[in-house]
C-alpha cells in the first residue's frame, strides 16, 4: 500500500468515538498493517470536540493527521464534521451522522448553530449522510450508533467483511454482541 | 511473544509490569493518569492513589530504598510538587530500580501551564529517556529500572500528550520476577545532612560524567545516515513527526536519551552534515546544549515555543514545502468548549455565587469550568489547592469588607491533596476566610479516581474515609456547615451567614458527580406553559437547556432529571416529566 491511510473520528463527549476508533485499530492490526491511533482525553468527559486519528499503512510515524490529509472523515455529530472539513484530503470521503448536538455558544444564545451544513458538505466532498441514531434505534440499541457508523465506513475500506466481524466479536461484550453485529450490517448495507 | 495495539501510558504499565515493578504510586493527572489506572490488573503489584504527587514520590523512594523496584507517575505540574523528594533522592541513590514518569502537555489540552520537564532531570542531576511510540514507551521503561540500579540513579521517563495517549503496536512479554535488594542500614547513603550530603555530591558529579558516557554509546540515541546535506537531531514525538515529513531526504540524529545529553556524538553527527536541524517541542533544551559544544544549529529561529507541531509545519521549515491544498467552511464555526455536564453539582454551587456576586478564589478540577459563562463566577486559578492561600493573601491586601465577599472553592480530593495547608495557615494567622469544599464524592477531572475522602483505594476496595468535617475541626475550623448546593434556596443563605462571620468557616457543599454509576437520576424536566420567559434556568450553566428568543428549551436527550432547574425557577414553571 502506498503511504498511509488516513481516518479522522470526530464527534461530542460522550458518543462513543473512542470505541470506534478501537474497533478500527485492532481491526487494521489484524489485517497486519502497522497502525497509530491518536486521541485526546482530559476535558473529553465535559462535552467538548473530540478527535481521534487512526492511521495505517505499512509504516506509520506520525500519529496525528494533518489539514488535507484525511482519506475520510467519519464525523458523528453535524457540527463536528463541518469543523473538521479543512482535514479531508481533496477528493476524500466524508461519512456522517446528521445528529445535532448544540454547544454552549449555541445553548446560551451567543450563537447559531450554522444552516445547511450537510448541503454544504456535498459540495465540498464525497458525502454519505445518515441518520445513524434512527438506524441504532431501529436495530435496538442507541448506543450502537458508532458501530452503524463503522459498517458505513467499512465499506469504503479494502479490509475484507469477515475481519470486521471477528473484531467487533472480540471488542464487544458478549450480551451485546448481536445488537452490534446489526448493527454493523446496517451501516454496512447502507443504500 | 504477543502483538497488541496500546495506549503509550498503558506500554509504560507494561514496561514496568515486565521489568517486575513491586510499587506504584501516583497522584492522577491528564495525560498521566492511565499508567497507574492500568496497574490495576496486576494483582502482584502495590499500587495506590496518593493524597499528591510529594507523597507518591516519597512511597516509591522508600519502596526503593527498602530494596524494591518502584514507580511514579504524574503530570508535568505534579512534577513541581513532587520535586522536594526528588531532588534529593539523586543524592542518595537508590536501591531498588527508582523510576518516575512525567507527562508534559505541550498544546495544554488539559493543563493550566505548558512548562518543559527536561529542565528537572538536568538541574536534579538525574536521567532522562524520551520514547516516541507505544514500543519504546515498554522497552525504556524496562530500561530505565536497569539503568537505575545500574547508576544509582533514580530515572525519569518523559512523555507528551501525544505519545502517552497514542495507541501503537507492541509486543508483550513476560513478568519477571525480581527478588527485593537485601536492605541494610547505612546513613551516609540516606540520611542527608550536611555531613552525608556533601559526600554524595561528589558522587553524583562523578555519576554525571559516567552517564554522559553512557549517552555517547546507548543505542538509544543513533544517527540515521541518509547522506544529505540537511540533519535533524529529534527526540520524542517529534523525531516520528520529523520522519514523516522528510523521510530520507534529511539524516537524522534520534535522541532517546534527553539528559544527560551526548557530547561527541552530536559533533559528529554535525561534521556529516552542512545545515542541522533541533526540532523540539516547547524549550530549545537540545539546541542549547549543541550551542554549548559549538555546534552551529537552526532551533528557535524556524521553530516556535508555543504548542504542538506539526508535519506540516516541519516541511515547511525545513524543505520550504508548503502544505496541502483543504477546504475550509466559509462562516464562523461555533466553537465547543467542554462544559459542566447536566446534573453537575457545581452548577447549583456557581448559580449561587454568581448572584450573590462574590469574588471567588478558584482551584483546579472541573469546577475550573465555573470561570466561563454563562456561570462565570471564579476569578482565579493558580495550582493545586492555590485557592485558600491565595484567598486569603487577597484577604491580606483588601481587608475585612473585601473578605466578607470572598470565597474559596476548591474540590474535595484537591483539598486533600494541598488545600489543608492553606485552611491551617488561615486558622494560625487570625484569617476570617470562608472556604466551599466542591465534595462530589471522587476525583473528576481526571476521570473518577477514589481519593482519600471517597472511602475506597485504587482497587475499589472499602478502607478508612477521611472525614472532612472532624479534620476541619481539627485543625482550628468552628465553624463547619454541610450544605446541598442543589437546595439552593439554603445553600444561598448558608453562604452569606458564613461569608459574614469574622473567623474562619468551611461550607461542605456535598452532592456526588452527576457521572458516578451510583447516582441515578430519573424522568426529564420540561419547561411548561407558565413559563416567564425570565430566563434564570439559563444561568445555570447547565448544557441541557437551550437558551431561545422565545421561552428557554430542555434537550431531551441531554437531560437527566436533576431537577436543579425546578429549583430555581420562581415560576414553578418547570416539571418533571
Amino acid at each position: 500500500m502506498n503511504g498511509t491511510k488516513n481516518i479522522l473520528i470526530v464527534g461530542v463527549g460522550g458518543q462513543g468515538t473512542l470505541l470506534a476508533s478501537r474497533i478500527l485499530g485492532n481491526v487494521v492490526i489484524k489485517e497486519g498493517y502497522d497502525v497509530k491511533v491518536s486521541e485526546v482525553h482530559g476535558m473529553s468527559q465535559r462535552g467538548g470536540s473530540v478527535v481521534t486519528y487512526v492511521k495505517y499503512g505499512d509504516k506509520v510515524f506520525s500519529p496525528i493527521i494533518d489539514k488535507g490529509e484525511a482519506d475520510i472523515i467519519l464525523a458523528f455529530e453535524l457540527l463536528e464534521a463541518y469543523r473538521a472539513l479543512p482535514y479531508l484530503k481533496i477528493g476524500g470521503k466524508m461519512i456522517i451522522n446528521t445528529q445535532k448536538i448544540s454547544p454552549m455558544p449555541v445553548i446560551s444564545g451567543a450563537a447559531k448553530y450554522p444552516s445547511d451544513i450537510e448541503k454544504k458538505l456535498s459540495e465540498a466532498a464525497d458525502l454519505t449522510a445518515l441518520d445513524a441514531l434512527d438506524i441504532a434505534l431501529k436495530v435496538g440499541n442507541i448506543k450502537t450508533l458508532n458501530v452503524v457508523l463503522i459498517g458505513v465506513m467499512a465499506k469504503n475500506t479494502d479490509i475484507p467483511y469477515k475481519s470486521w466481524l471477528d473484531t467487533i466479536e472480540k471488542t464487544v461484550p458478549q450480551k451485546l454482541l448481536d445488537v452490534n453485529l446489526r448493527a454493523f450490517d446496517a451501516g454496512y448495507n447502507l443504500n | 511473544m504477543k502483538k497488541q495495539l496500546l495506549l503509550g501510558n498503558a506500554a509504560v504499565a507494561q514496561g514496568a509490569y515486565e521489568a517486575g515493578v513491586v510499587v506504584v504510586s501516583s497522584y492522577p493527572g491528564t495525560p498521566s493518569t492511565e499508567i497507574t489506572e492500568c496497574m490495576v490488573k496486576y494483582p502482584e503489584v502495590e499500587i495506590e492513589w496518593s493524597p499528591n504527587e510529594k507523597v507518591s514520590a516519597e512511597v516509591a523512594i522508600g519502596a526503593s530504598f527498602a530494596g524494591g523496584r518502584a514507580m511514579s507517575c504524574c503530570k508535568h505540574v505534579g512534577l513541581n510538587v513532587m520535586a522536594d523528594p526528588v531532588f534529593t533522592a539523586s543524592y542518595t541513590g537508590v536501591n531498588g530500580g527508582l523510576v518516575f514518569c512525567v507527562a508534559d502537555d505541550p498544546g495544554m489540552h488539559s493543563s493550566q501551564n505548558e512548562q518543559d520537564s527536561r529542565h528537572y532531570a538536568k538541574a536534579s542531576k538525574t536521567l532522562m529517556l524520551e520514547p516516541s511510540d507505544s514500543r519504546e514507551c515498554k522497552e525504556f521503561t524496562k530500561l530505565a529500572f536497569e539503568l537505575s540500579e545500574e547508576y544509582d540513579v533514580p530515572v525519569f521517563i518523559r512523555l507528551t500528550t501525544r505519545v502517552a495517549h497514542s495507541q501503537s503496536t507492541v509486543e508483550i512479554s513476560e513478568r519477571e520476577e525480581i527478588s527485593l535488594k537485601p536492605y541494610e542500614k547505612d546513613i551516609s547513603k540516606r540520611v542527608m545532612m550536611p555531613a552525608s550530603a556533601i559526600k554524595r555530591h561528589e558522587v553524583v558529579e562523578e555519576r554525571q560524567r559516567k552517564l554522559v558516557g553512557y549517552a555517547e554509546n546507548t543505542p538509544l540515541n543513533f544517527i540515521e545516515n541518509n547522506k544529505m546535506s540537511v540533519g535533524v537531531i529529534a527526540s520524542g514525538i517529534t523525531y516520528m513527526y520529523a520522519k514523516e515529513a522528510l523521510g530520507d531526504r534529511v539524516n537524522y540524529l534520534k535522541l532517546g536519551m534527553v539528559y544527560p545529553l551526548p557530547e561527541k556524538l552530536i559533533t559528529d553527527f554535525a561534521k556529516l552534515c552542512d545545515t542541522v536541524y533541533v526540532i523540539e517541542e516547547l524549550d530549545p533544551f537540545i539546541e542549547e546544549h549543541c550551542r554549548a559544544l559549538g555546534v552551529n544549529v537552526i532551533g528557535k529561529e524556524k521553530f516556535t515555543y508555543l504548542g504542538e507541531y506539526t508535519c506540516a509545519m516541519i516541511k515547511d521549515a525545513v524543505l520550504g514545502e508548503h502544505a496541502l491544498q483543504f477546504k475550509a467552511p466559509l462562516e464562523n464555526i461555533p466553537v465547543r468548549p467542554p462544559v459542566m455536564c447536566a446534573g453537575c453539582p457545581h452548577c447549583g454551587t456557581f448559580y449561587v455565587l454568581k448572584k450573590l456576586g462574590l469574588t471567588v478564589s478558584g482551584d483546579i478540577g472541573c469546577y475550573t469550568l465555573g470561570a466561563v459563562t454563562p456561570l462565570a463566577s471564579v476569578d482565579t486559578t493558580v495550582c493545586m489547592g492555590a485557592s485558600i492561600g491565595m484567598a486569603f493573601g487577597m484577604s491580606k491586601v483588601r481587608g475585612k469588607d473585601f473578605t466578607k465577599k470572598l470565597v474559596s472553592v476548591i474540590g474535595d480530593s484537591t483539598f486533600i491533596h494541598s488545600g489543608i495547608t492553606g485552611l491551617i495557615d488561615i486558622v494560625y494567622n487570625k484569617g476570617i476566610n470562608t472556604v466551599i469544599i466542591l465534595d462530589n464524592s471522587i476525583t473528576g477531572m481526571t476521570g473518577h479516581q477514589d481519593n482519600p475522602t471517597t472511602g475506597k483505594t485504587i482497587r475499589g476496595e472499602a478502607t478508612k474515609q477521611v472525614d472532612l468535617v472532624k479534620l476541619c475541626h481539627a485543625v482550628g475550623v468552628d465553624h463547619v456547615v454541610v450544605a446541598d448546593p442543589f437546595d439552593v434556596k439554603n445553600f444561598e443563605k448558608t453562604v452569606k451567614d458564613e461569608i459574614e462571620r469574622e473567623e474562619p468557616s468551611v461550607i461542605i457543599a456535598q452532592r456526588p458527580c452527576a457521572l458516578l454509576k451510583t447516582v441515578k437520576y430519573s424522568g426529564n424536566c420540561v419547561i411548561t406553559d407558565k413559563c416567564r420567559n425570565c430566563k434564570m434556568c439559563t444561568k445555570l450553566g447547565c448544557p441541557a437547556i437551550l437558551n431561545s428568543s422565545n421561552s428557554p428549551k430542555i434537550d431531551k436527550t441531554q437531560c437527566n432529571g436533576c431537577g436543579l432547574c425546578i429549583n430555581v425557577c420562581p415560576f414553578g414553571a418547570i416539571e418533571k416529566s
